[in-house]
């Protein structure tokens, strides 16, 4: 079969900004052309190769040779420019480079590991719960969605208790770099020295308590598993993906119940769907929308060929809505659905690390929630809050009847 | 212990290419300028980059004196990912090709003593590490298992370290259709002071030197795999029990289907992510029963207490496996 080399003045083109503040509030109907349009699309905004359909997004996920990651998981070609900052170990690397951290990494968060944190992750789950069910209204976000994770993730790494307001920042910038030279990243990246700074002082062995999932990097160094330059830049990572990612994840689950009560009905008669919830929220209003991968070679991808060097959008949010896979009623948030296999968490060999600390956290608040909460609703417009790679909101304001 | 080789990223001369064995094929490699290669130790892999992005490691198994050529031998690897089928069936003399390296997670430490079990193509880190024994002047036994003589490399290369030793009795051959398997219970059964164990080859032959070992001081047994980790043959062939005492059935898992398929057939809701044994989310507390654990996420001794699996990829090595679902 010979594949049609199909130039950017060929391929279905649309013409929107991914990073534009339209599609960056609400995407949807942006995905649903995009999906109509073909399995590729050229957006010549930025000159980049599209796929928003979840066969090819997943495919995309899983073929790491020819989608690669060592050339940035943004915009940015780190074989033209500069990364803005030495690139991600996990993020930006591919096997074998990757596979030697992304395995001392597994070993730090390990099933074993994160069962062992359970309690401690538990009771200020139950106590913000009785606090916020007390006040009969809160805010999903500012009372709750960037509490609960900075009350127990910082101190399961074990960073210092001083400057840990440079945790959400930090992790804001970060997934704004991975977008175009936009207002969003020009204002991050003005804002980043003293953040960066803060954040790499908190990577070095001696700013990290005994046992926690820092020190726990640093010892596999000291087994040799890594090396100790790369220790602290794997701290680094667990520090830029690890919060915002589950205040975003927290935080949409609750928008997504709130505006569905009759999910929350659900949700409160049977408290252990609590995981099941935090799934579906994760497919229906995925927090992290969008990686960029470069193709090593040309890459043929039903039937057109993409060039060597192309940077590739793929959009995750997009996969998870697909009625293609998921059915007609893709759209909707259907707790007892089936949401496994979407691609929130990416798929293949950079599929998140942080998965099990990620689920725990959301398991746990959500069912300390579910279970005093016998009825939830939006008591004003929630606030979207804008990232070039992240999908939330700064503001979602709710009214609760405790159980 | 971890060693930094400086890698570098080189083109090679695939100088002569020769067919060590069934199946395995040997290629020395030299600077196309005839430089000095980088020095390497004995345990030292290189990467060779393949067409398409592939990047397959191979061991250095010549002589680490020679600076002058690499050698490696690969073995045809007919469920892989295409990187040996493209070595044995593209990859010819007088072509170049593009290599980085060296690198070594595998170094041989020093010590008194040593025991050197090779299985099949594992022999290629392990040749280099007997010779260096020999050099240092410590004591060694060579254990080299394999399907058969004619599928074994490197017989003569052990038979010239033989004779250069003067000690006839160092090295064992155990072609697998001749004397069977490797006799460990023999060989490792007792444990030995002051002396290190290295072994190299397929999965079977790691897990059941491992076991071997229990016993062993701390530190004695070093073994390599090369990344990802390749899932031997099923325990069981045939169709297994699950009992899921959360949700009161039995049902019945065909080869065909995962645990995680037939559960979610039949209306259980589990959560489940990476569908191939990496991320850890489908893990299922196991009351009764014995694993065949085919995950990439618990170390030996987690898998030998059977109290938890991952239901995407793992199966039963018992008729019936009782689990909290």
């Amino acid at each position: 079969m010979t594949a049609e080399v199909l130039s950017p003045f060929t391929l279905p083109s649309l013409p929107d900004d991914p990073f534009g503040t339209e599609v960056l509030t609400d995407p949807y109907e942006f995905h649903e052309r995009l999906r109509a349009a073909g399995p590729v699309v050229f957006l010549p905004r930025y000159g980049l190769h599209a796929m928003g359909r979840f066969e090819e997004v997943k495919a995309s996920l899983q073929d790491w040779q020819t989608f690669v990651s060592s050339r940035g998981a943004g915009l940015a070609d780190f074989a033209k420019e500069k990364p803005w900052r030495p690139p991600s170990l996990l993020l930006e690397a591919d096997p074998p480079d990757h596979t030697v951290v992304r395995t001392a990494m597994n070993g730090v968060i390990a099933p074993r590991t994160i069962r062992a944190l359970r309690e401690r992750f538990a009771a200020p789950a139950e106590e913000i719960a009785d606090r916020l069910v007390e006040r009969r209204t809160f805010d999903a976000v500012t009372d709750l969605a960037e509490v609960y994770p900075l009350r127990v993730f910082p101190d399961a790494v074990g960073l210092p208790e001083q400057g840990r307001e440079n945790l959400l920042p930090y992790g804001a910038l970060a997934f704004n770099a991975f977008g175009p030279d936009n207002e969003l990243r020009r204002t991050a990246l003005a804002q980043a020295a003293p953040v960066q700074e803060w954040i790499w002082a908190s990577c070095q062995r001696e700013a990290l308590a005994p046992g926690g999932f820092g020190a726990q990097i640093w010892a596999a160094a000291d087994r040799g598993e890594i090396t100790h330059e790369q220790a602290p830049m794997l701290v680094r990572s667990l520090i830029t993906a690890g919060v915002d990612t589950t205040v975003y994840g927290i935080g949409n689950t609750m928008y997504a119940l709130a505006s569905h009560p009759d999910q929350w009905a659900q949700l409160h008669a049977e408290p252990n769907l609590a995981k099941f919830a935090f799934d579906e929220a994760l497919r229906w209003e995925s927090p992290v929308q969008t990686f960029f991968r470069t193709t090593s070679c040309d890459a043929e991808v039903a039937g057109t060929v993409i060039p060597e060097g192309s940077k590739v959008l793929l959009f995750l949010g997009s996969a998870n809505r697909d009625p293609r896979h998921w059915g007609e009623g893709a759209d909707r948030l259907e707790i007892r659905r089936r949401a496994a296999g979407h691609v929130a968490f990416g798929m293949g060999v950079h599929q998140c690390v942080g998965q099990p600390v990620a689920r725990m956290e959301t398991e746990l608040v959500l069912a300390a929630l579910a279970r005093r909460i016998r009825r939830i609703e939006l008591a004003g417009t929630p606030v979207p809050k804008l990232n070039n790679t992240l999908k939330g909101w700064a503001s979602v304001p709710v009214r609760v009847e405790p159980a | 212990m971890h060693v930094t080789h400086d890698e570098v990223d080189l083109r090679l001369r695939v100088h002569r290419r020769t067919v060590g064995a069934d199946g395995v094929v040997v290629l020395e490699l030299r600077n196309p300028d005839g430089a000095d290669l980088p020095a390497w130790s004995p345990g030292a892999h290189i990467d060779l980059k393949l067409p398409d992005g592939l990047v397959r490691q191979y061991s250095l198994c010549g002589d680490p004196h020679d600076r002058a050529v690499w050698q490696i031998g690969v073995l045809r690897e007919p469920d892989g990912r295409g990187g040996s089928a493209y070595v044995h069936d593209n990859v010819q003399e007088g072509q170049d090709i593009d290599v980085r390296g060296p690198r070594n997670n595998f170094q041989l430490e020093p010590s008194p003593r040593y025991i050197f079990i090779a299985g099949g193509i594992g022999i290629t880190p392990i040749l280099p590490m007997a010779a260096a024994a020999d050099e240092a002047g410590a004591q060694w036994e060579f254990h080299y298992g394999g399907r058969s003589r004619t599928s074994m490399a490197f017989l003569d290369t052990l038979e010239r370290l033989e004779d250069s030793t003067g000690h006839g009795l160092r090295i064992s051959l155990h072609p697998q259709d001749e004397v069977g398997l490797i006799d460990l219970p023999r060989i490792l059964g007792t444990p030995q002071p002051e002396t290190k164990v290295y072994c190299c080859g397929p999965e079977p032959l790691l897990k059941a030197v491992e076991a071997a070992c229990a016993e062993w001081p701390s530190g004695s047994l070093h073994v390599e795999r090369f990344a990802p980790k390749e899932q031997g043959e099923r325990v069981l062939s045939g169709d297994f029990e699950v009992e899921l005492t959360l949700s009161g059935m039995t049902l019945t898992v065909p080869p065909e289907k995962s645990i995680l398929d037939v559960v979610e057939d039949a209306g259980v809701a589990v959560l489940s992510s990476c569908q191939e044994g990496t991320c850890g989310t489908c893990e299922t507390p196991v009351l009764e029963g014995e694993v065949d654990h085919r995950d990439s996420l618990l170390t030996p001794e987690e898998q030998a207490a059977n109290d938890t699996m991952f239901i995407c990829v793992s199966r039963a090595a018992c008729p019936k496996l009782v689990l909290e679902l």
